[in-house]
Formats: structure tokens, C-alpha cells, sequence
């Protein structure tokens, strides 16, 4: 089974899921990825999905619950990079990630951290 | 000429095969990029459902043809503890395990045919079709 | 086949062996004297010499006609293009008959006559061939120009930097309304642009299932992270959709155009001041 690298940039964590994710590696990343939320005190998570091809009803669902599960860790989450036919497809599916924020691209989803991070100044030390 | 092969559903890797398959099935046909994401992600439904429901099955993927038309066709079949209300299990949000219950329903939104077939105690055979425009 | 026929066969071979030139030259003057076109002479000779060729391979090869079909195709395509009719095109091929009779008649061998009536049925289903490939050429070229038509009449056009529109005039069907959905998202990601115009006043009339596709482009848009807003809905049109039950929910929807743009410049951080001159001051949200 594969899996998925971490990376930290600053308080941000970022994944890029690179390769056909199979059911068993969509959960390791999301056991992953709360550890590191945990460890390193992150304020963001960024999932780009630029090169993912399908999202079908268990990885949208796992988009949702990292979400979840980020903020009570106190961590917001942005996907980025959705291809149109993909959000053509979930809209279709019936899949409304709520919960979940998007944005365009890599660089708007830290854009858009940022902003959030401005909104709340009440951020804890 | 009709193409067809049979894919074993039995693994967890199995369904990444079978979303790839597919997909270069789907691609040969002419499925628009659209169409082509839409059948796959039944495709992965379909085939998670085999594997999780029914410990696993198998799918024909085949190249169908209507006219000038061509079109893919997937048959997905498993001998596991089949479905006993159909029609409950097609709506939207019904599970039994902890999944969205999307899979169903939102796959028959995502092809242009769709037929289920299921007998308690003897297993499941959903056929789906999706035509190239 | 009757021994009778293959014997009649076998010498209409021969004398298309024998007497190619003279036939070759028979049949493109009947060809050229069949049309008022202009024709490019020399082209058609060659066209013709091949076909011949190919035709007489065909009954070596004991009856494949696949290269012969092709090259009437090429011909049926080819002469459409230069204006002539299917009917001229078979005409063409008809020609060939002419051509052969003459010869046949001065051979006037019993063998000679019975295979002519076996090559004329050959040839007549040559001819009704480049008919048909006439028509299904055209038909691919009105599909091609349908969907060109299609993409020429959705243009999704820049507004300003981060905000595009797609202003859709004229009869949405369910088929259109897609592509401009596609279109319009794909737009936003090449664009890079998080905000989105889609303005329906010159649409006459929708119905649910384009109210519902115009419902998922906006769904779909936000799934990737950038909003879309509807504009221009005339007062039928809300009528429609309110009647048909169709939850627009909390997307935003403007009277006019200017207002959405007004809308979006605003969500987009970009303030409008009006001066004695118009003026437009630009701030950016910290980024
Ligand atoms: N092949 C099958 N054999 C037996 N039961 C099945 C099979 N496929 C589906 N089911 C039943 O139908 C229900 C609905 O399936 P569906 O795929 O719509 O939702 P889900 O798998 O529960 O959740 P999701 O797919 O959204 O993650 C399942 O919970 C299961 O009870
Ligand atoms: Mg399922």
C-alpha cells in the first residue's frame, strides 16, 4: 500500500495526492495527517487535488472527516485544485462536501488560510 | 467487433484496476472527459460495493454498440447475501454499513442505463451503460 | 455462379486488359461531357485511371472492393467539395458502362454480352456507394459545424481580472446549457478566476432541466472554489423556476448584469468611486 508524503511549509500542512489512491491508503493519510495536525500545531491544511482524476463517494467522504477533524484540532482545511469534470461528477453523485472550503489553486488556498487566520484574531498562542 | 473482458473484484487494489481499466475503455469510445469521470467514479462505487458487500465479485467491461453509437458497458456481479429492497437501497442516503449511501443511487444518476438485479442469499448483478454523445 | 457468367466475366477482364487506353479515354470524355462544371481535366483523368486500376485489381483479388471503396470515397468527397452533386458523382462512375459497351458490342461475343450485364451491376453498386458516402460526409460536416455553432455561441469573456461571464443568448437546450457549464469551469481554472457571471437575459425561456443544470454549474463552481452568480432572469423565468419547485437556495442572483459585475467587483475586494470623472480605485485584499 501507498503512502501519502506530508509536507510542512511553515504552520501549514500540505498533501499532494499524486497516484490512484486505493480505500486503504485514503485512510492512512487521514490517520496521518491528524497526527501531524496534533504534532506540529499546524493552523492549515492544504489537500491539493490538482492531479486526482475521480473522487468518488470514500474519498469525498474522507475530504469531509479530515476537515472535521482538522478544525476541532483547530486547523482549517482547503482542497484546491478540483478539475471541473471531477466537481461535475460529485455534483452529480449527490456529494456536497460540506464543511469542506475550496479554492482554485495551491496558491489561493494558502491565500485563503491567510485570510481566514486575519479574520480570527482571537488565535490561540 | 465487440471487445469485452472480465476483471476480478477481490482485493482492495482490484478497484483501482478496474477504475483504470475503465477508463482507457472509456477513452477508446469517445466518452467525453466528462462521461469518462462520470462512468469511472460508478465504476469505483460499483466495484467497492462488490468487494464490501459481498466479499467480492467480478465485472465485464465491454464496448456496446446502438447504430452509429458506441457505447460502455459494465456488468458487475457478485454471489454475496444480495440486496432485499431494491428500491430502498437506490435512494439516497440508505446504508447498512457506515458509507454515505451514495454509491447506488449516484451511480444511476452518473450513467445512462441502469439495472439491478439481486436475490437474497444468492447475490447481485448490476448492469450499467454509458454512450458516447 | 453459373459457368455461363464466370465465362462472361472472365472475358469482360479481358477486354478491360485489352483495350484500357481506349476505354480510359472513352470514359473521361463521357465523364467531362456529363457535367456544365468546370472540371480540372487532368485531375479527374488521374482520379479515373486509378479507380480502373483498382477496379480490375478488385476482380483479381476475387471481388475485395475495400481499396476501391475507398478511393470512390476520396472521389465522392472530393468532387462534393468542388460543388457537383451526388447524382453527377454516380453519373461519373455510371460513365464507365458506356465507355465498356462500345467495346463490348464490337467484340459481340455471346460471353462479351453476358458479362456485361454482370459488370453493370457491379458498377451500379459503385454508384450508389459514392452516393452514400456523399451523404454521410455531409452528415459528419453538419455535426462538425453543430458543435463549432454551439462553441461560437457560448464565449465566456473576461470582465476583469478574477471575475468572467458567460452571457447566454437565445434558446438553452439541455445539450448547450452543459457545454457552457464545462466551459465556463474550465474557464475558471485557466483563468485563475474566483468569480463568475452568468447572465441570462437574452434566454427567452428555461426549463427544469436546464434550470437545473445552470443550479449544478454553480454547485460544481463552488466545489472548485469560486462563486458564480446568476443575472438577468427574467420575470417568466422566475416564475418558472419557483412554480417547478426548484430550490435556488442561497445562490445570488441580479436583476441586471452591471449589477452582478457591481456584486462580484465588491466580493472581489475592488471598490468603484465615483468622482467628477469617473475613476476607479483598486484595493486588494491581503493576500
Ligand atoms: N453488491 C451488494 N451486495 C449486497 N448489498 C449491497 C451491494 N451493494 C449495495 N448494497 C447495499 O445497498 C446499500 C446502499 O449502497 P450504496 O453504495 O448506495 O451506499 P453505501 O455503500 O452504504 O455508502 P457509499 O457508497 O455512499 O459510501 C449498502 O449499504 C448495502 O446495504
Ligand atoms: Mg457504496
Amino acid at each position: 500500500m501507498e503512502r501519502v508524503p506530508i509536507l510542512k511549509l511553515g504552520d501549514i500542512l500540505i498533501v499532494s495526492i499524486q497516484i490512484d489512491l486505493q480505500d486503504m491508503s485514503v485512510l492512512a493519510l487521514q490517520e496521518d495527517l491528524s497526527e501531524r495536525v496534533v504534532a506540529t500545531g499546524a493552523r492549515g491544511v492544504i489537500i491539493d487535488i490538482t492531479a486526482v482524476e475521480i473522487v468518488d463517494s470514500f474519498i469525498g467522504r474522507m475530504l469531509a472527516t479530515i476537515a472535521a477533524i482538522s478544525r476541532m484540532l483547530d486547523a482549517e482545511t482547503i482542497v484546491v485544485g478540483m478539475r471541473p469534470a471531477v466537481a461535475i461528477t460529485l455534483v452529480e453523485l449527490g456529494l456536497s462536501l460540506g464543511g469542506v472550503r475550496t479554492a482554485l489553486n495551491l496558491e489561493k488556498g494558502v491565500a485563503l488560510l491567510n485570510q481566514i487566520e486575519n479574520q480570527t484574531p482571537t488565535a490561540t498562542w | 467487433m465487440t471487445t469485452a473482458e472480465e476483471l476480478p473484484i477481490n482485493v482492495n487494489g482490484d478497484v483501482v484496476l478496474v477504475r483504470q481499466r475503465v477508463r482507457t475503455v472509456a477513452v477508446n469510445v469517445g466518452l467525453s472527459l466528462v462521461d469518462q469521470t462520470k462512468v469511472v467514479t460508478a465504476a469505483s462505487e460499483l466495484a467497492r460495493n462488490a468487494l464490501v458487500y459481498a466479499g467480492g465479485g467480478q465485472v465485464r467491461v465491454e464496448v456496446v454498440h446502438n447504430g452509429v453509437r458506441q457505447g460502455l458497458r459494465m456488468t458487475f456481479s457478485d454471489n454475496g447475501p444480495g440486496i432485499p429492497d431494491i428500491e430502498q437501497a437506490l435512494t439516497d442516503g440508505w446504508t447498512t454499513g457506515n458509507g454515505l449511501g451514495l454509491g447506488l443511487s449516484g451511480s444511476r444518476r452518473l450513467v445512462d442505463e441502469f439495472a439491478l438485479e439481486s436475490t437474497p442469499g444468492e447475490g447481485t448483478l448490476i448492469t450499467v451503460t454509458k454512450w458516447a454523445r | 455462379m453459373s459457368v455461363h457468367t464466370d465465362a462472361g466475366r472472365r472475358r469482360i477482364e479481358e477486354l478491360l486488359q485489352e483495350h484500357e487506353g481506349r476505354v480510359l479515354k472513352r470514359w473521361l470524355e463521357i465523364a467531362v461531357s456529363s457535367t456544365s462544371n468546370q472540371v480540372d481535366r487532368g485531375g479527374l483523368a488521374d482520379q479515373l485511371r486509378e479507380l480502373y486500376q483498382s477496379l480490375r485489381q478488385s476482380f483479381g483479388s476475387s471481388g475485395d472492393l475495400s481499396d476501391l471503396r475507398g478511393l470512390l470515397a476520396e472521389l465522392s468527397r472530393d468532387r462534393a467539395r468542388q460543388g457537383f452533386t451526388p447524382t453527377e458523382t454516380a453519373v461519373v462512375v455510371f460513365g464507365l458502362k458506356e465507355a465498356l459497351y462500345e467495346t463490348v458490342e464490337e467484340d459481340g461475343s455471346p460471353d462479351a454480352l453476358r458479362g456485361f450485364i454482370w459488370f453493370s451491376r457491379v458498377i451500379d453498386d459503385l454508384g450508389l456507394f459514392t452516393v452514400e458516402s456523399y451523404a454521410t460526409a455531409r452528415e459528419k460536416i453538419i455535426i462538425d459545424q453543430a458543435e463549432q455553432l454551439l462553441e461560437l455561441s457560448t464565449p465566456v469573456v473576461k470582465l476583469w481580472d478574477g471575475i468572467v461571464a458567460v452571457p447566454l443568448v437565445g434558446t438553452l437546450d439541455s445539450a448547450r446549457t452543459q457545454v457552457v457549464m464545462e466551459k465556463l469551469l474550465q474557464t475558471l481554472v485557466d483563468t485563475g478566476s474566483e468569480h463568475a457571471v452568468i447572465d441570462i437575459t437574452g434566454v427567452p425561456a428555461v426549463d427544469t432541466e436546464v434550470a437545473q443544470h445552470l443550479l449544478k454549474t454553480v454547485v460544481a463552481a463552488r466545489l472548485m472554489g469560486a462563486e458564480c452568480v446568476i443575472s438577468g432572469i427574467r420575470p417568466q423565468i422566475a416564475h418558472t423556476i419557483v412554480t417547478l419547485g426548484i430550490e435556488f437556495g442561497d445562490i445570488v442572483t441580479k436583476a441586471t448584469l452591471a449589477d452582478a459585475l457591481a456584486h462580484t467587483l465588491r466580493a472581489s475586494g475592488v471598490r468603484v468611486v465615483k468622482g467628477g470623472e469617473s475613476r476607479i480605485a483598486v484595493r486588494t485584499v491581503e493576500a
